[in-house]
């Protein structure tokens, strides 16, 4: 029964059905697209077959669009609003900055690749901490349940902490505030971490912990043939929520401490009221944010088994 | 006649969320050294959990078990096992899943090249050589069962504890794989205890076959010797009297004896 009103709706495509309703706004819209398409069609069609654009290059054309249309709207709001620079003056600018990303006058005063690499080192080093600290902890609250038990009170408390809020501590302890920087990222990325990895081993399989016992294979063989294997998928994704939450972080906290960085150099730039360079660091943080975030992925890719 | 595996008065007790839940009880049962017996008995009567006693991944909550003489005090490698749900590890291809086993058992004695070659010759054994380096989620159902049943033969084991092994196979297939273990444990002098659903197949491989009551609190309902002289053909005995009188009393037990219970 469902088969025949389906090769309807095929055999009669959108335009048939606007043409039935003329009282749609969009309807005279349409009927001229249609009409023009038509009036192309001789044109492109050689009788035998449709050609197709390939999916990538539509894909490719609706991303464009997109990125069009935003700047289209940037460009509206920047005529009514004096304040916000234009495309056009925010695009001068980052031409000026990008050709020269990597100059050094003075210690508040670097290019804009210094300051990314800044950040970037900052999330390396808090987060590779964390990393250290924060997966074999995993695997022992997700391996034993008492120290489950003893950690649950604890992260539950701690993870909605906004990371900032460590900082004053960190600022007391450290006494500086590269290390009260890379002490937060620290912070922020160990949550994800623990929980993930603890998750990771306590989905393992009662399968593969039989095949262990069967084989009765040492600790560690256990751990590298079967508990690792098992639980990296999502270590991996504790590590890409890690980096995702710590570059969110950097920024603000750069903002907080000052210094050399991407979060600093916005604050700066504020202070001088450069918002062209403002709405170049914001795309900046955003591109670099997408890049960390793709090659988690990639990595999550190469090592999942499924 | 020696008493390889004795399991005496042996029940098993389930906690669960909501209390207990008996899957076994009385289980007696006693099996020679180089004897061939088959589990067979409705789906969810405990044949599973009476192999999984064997193979030591549980311990019972009542009474004793002993292999060659000692308690089973846990799993280890002298007992091969073949799990219902093939648990191959995802992350090996099918050489390394095997390779895993062979070398825990040989890894102290032999050569690299020498285990390689064991490994080899176990996937040989199922044919499949050319699925090597595959990896489980690559290959079928069936053959992930084969890669199953190679890794638990590459280990040479005394006994062999095999759950439903031949379960998700076509019947090509499987009468093959069926000879090919007929033959190995013959020149190995095995052990086995193996879970079936299939009346022939319990027939054509067993010594004997024990026949499960449905569960709840399940038990050994009845013992059949099978009797028929080894080596059996599959054809000549299609029409053997004594073959057909075995499958006769197992199918009466199954569908007459057992059948009212489990619907
Ligand atoms: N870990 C467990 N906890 C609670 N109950 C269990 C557990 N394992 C098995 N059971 C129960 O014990 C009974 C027997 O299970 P078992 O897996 O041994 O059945 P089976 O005979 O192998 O069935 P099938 O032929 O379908 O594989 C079932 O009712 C099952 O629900
Ligand atoms: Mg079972």
């Amino acid at each position: 029964m469902s088969a025949i009103p389906l090769r309807k709706d095929a055999l009669f495509p959108t335009p048939v059905l606007v043409h039935s309703s003329p009282a749609h706004p969009a309807a005279p819209v349409i009927e001229e697209r249609a009409r023009k398409a038509a009036a192309k069609a001789p044109a492109t069609g050689t009788g035998y077959r449709r050609v197709r654009a390939p999916e990538w290059l539509v894909s490719a054309l609706a991303m464009a669009l997109g990125i069009a249309a935003c700047v289209a709207v940037w460009e509206m709001v920047s005529k009514f609003n004096a304040s916000i620079p234009n495309p056009a003056v925010v695009g001068k600018a980052a031409i000026a900055i990008f050709s020269d990303p990597f100059y050094r006058k003075g210690p508040n005063d670097q290019g804009i690749g210094w300051n990314v690499l800044m950040s970037l080192q900052r999330v390396g080093i808090g987060f590779g901490l964390a990393a250290l600290v924060g997966i074999p902890l995993g695997f022992a609250v997700g391996r034993f349940r008492f120290l489950s038990d003893m950690a649950a009170p604890i992260i539950a408390i701690l993870k909605p902490v906004s990371p900032l809020a460590w900082l004053p501590i960190g600022l007391l302890v450290f006494k500086a505030a590269n290390p009260a920087a890379i002490y937060v990222i620290f912070v922020c990325s160990l949550w994800p971490m623990i929980v993930n990895t603890a998750v990771g081993v306590r989905q393992i399989p009662q399968d593969y912990l039989n095949v262990a016992r069967v084989l009765n294979l040492s600790e560690w063989k256990v751990f590298t043939k079967i508990l690792f294997p098992a639980v990296l998928p999502y270590m991996i994704t504790g590590v890409r929520l890690s980096v995702g939450v710590a570059w969110l972080v950097i920024v603000a906290a750069e903002m907080l401490t000052g210094g050399v960085g991407i979060g600093f150099w916005v604050w700066d730039e504020w202070n001088n009221l450069k918002v062209e360079h403002i709405i170049i660091a914001i795309i900046t943080i955003g591109v670099v944010g997408l890049a960390l975030e793709y090659v988690m992925v990639m990595l999550a890719k190469r090592f999942s088994y499924n | 006649m020696e008493k390889f595996l004795r399991v005496e008065s042996v029940g098993m007790k389930f906690e669960t969320k909501k209390g207990d839940f008996v899957a076994l009880t009385g289980i007696d049962l006693t099996i020679r050294k180089g004897e061939f017996v088959s589990l067979i008995g409705h789906s969810g009567c405990g044949k599973s959990t009476l192999l999984n006693l064997v193979a030591g991944l549980l311990r019972p909550t009542e009474g004793a078990m002993l292999l060659a003489e000692r308690e089973i005090a846990g799993p280890g490698p002298d007992r091969g096992v073949v799990f219902q749900n093939h648990s191959l590890l995802p992350w090996l291809t099918c050489f390394e899943n095997i390779h895993l086993a062979v070398e825990r058992v040989f890894g102290a004695g032999e050569s690299k090249a020498q285990l390689n070659e064991r490994v080899s010759r176990a996937l040989d054994l199922v044919h499949l050589t050319p699925a090597a380096q595959k990896y489980p989620h690559e290959i079928s159902g069936g053959m992930k069962q084969r890669v199953g049943i190679a890794r638990a033969l590459s280990m040479e084991p005394k006994m062999l504890l095999l759950d439903e092994p031949f379960g998700a196979l076509d019947a090509l297939t499987r009468a093959h794989l069926q000879d090919e273990l007929v033959k190995i444990v013959a020149a190995a002098g095995s052990t086995v205890l193996m879970v079936t659903h299939d009346v022939d197949e319990a027939v054509l491989l067993s010594d004997r076959v024990v026949m499960m009551t449905n569960g709840p609190a399940a038990t050994i309902g009845e013992v059949l010797e099978v009797g028929l002289p080894r080596p059996r053909n599959r054809l000549a005995l299609a029409n053997d009297a004594r073959y057909m009188a075995c499958r006769r009393s197992v199918l009466e037990f199954l569908y007459q004896k057992q059948l009212k219970e489990a619907a």
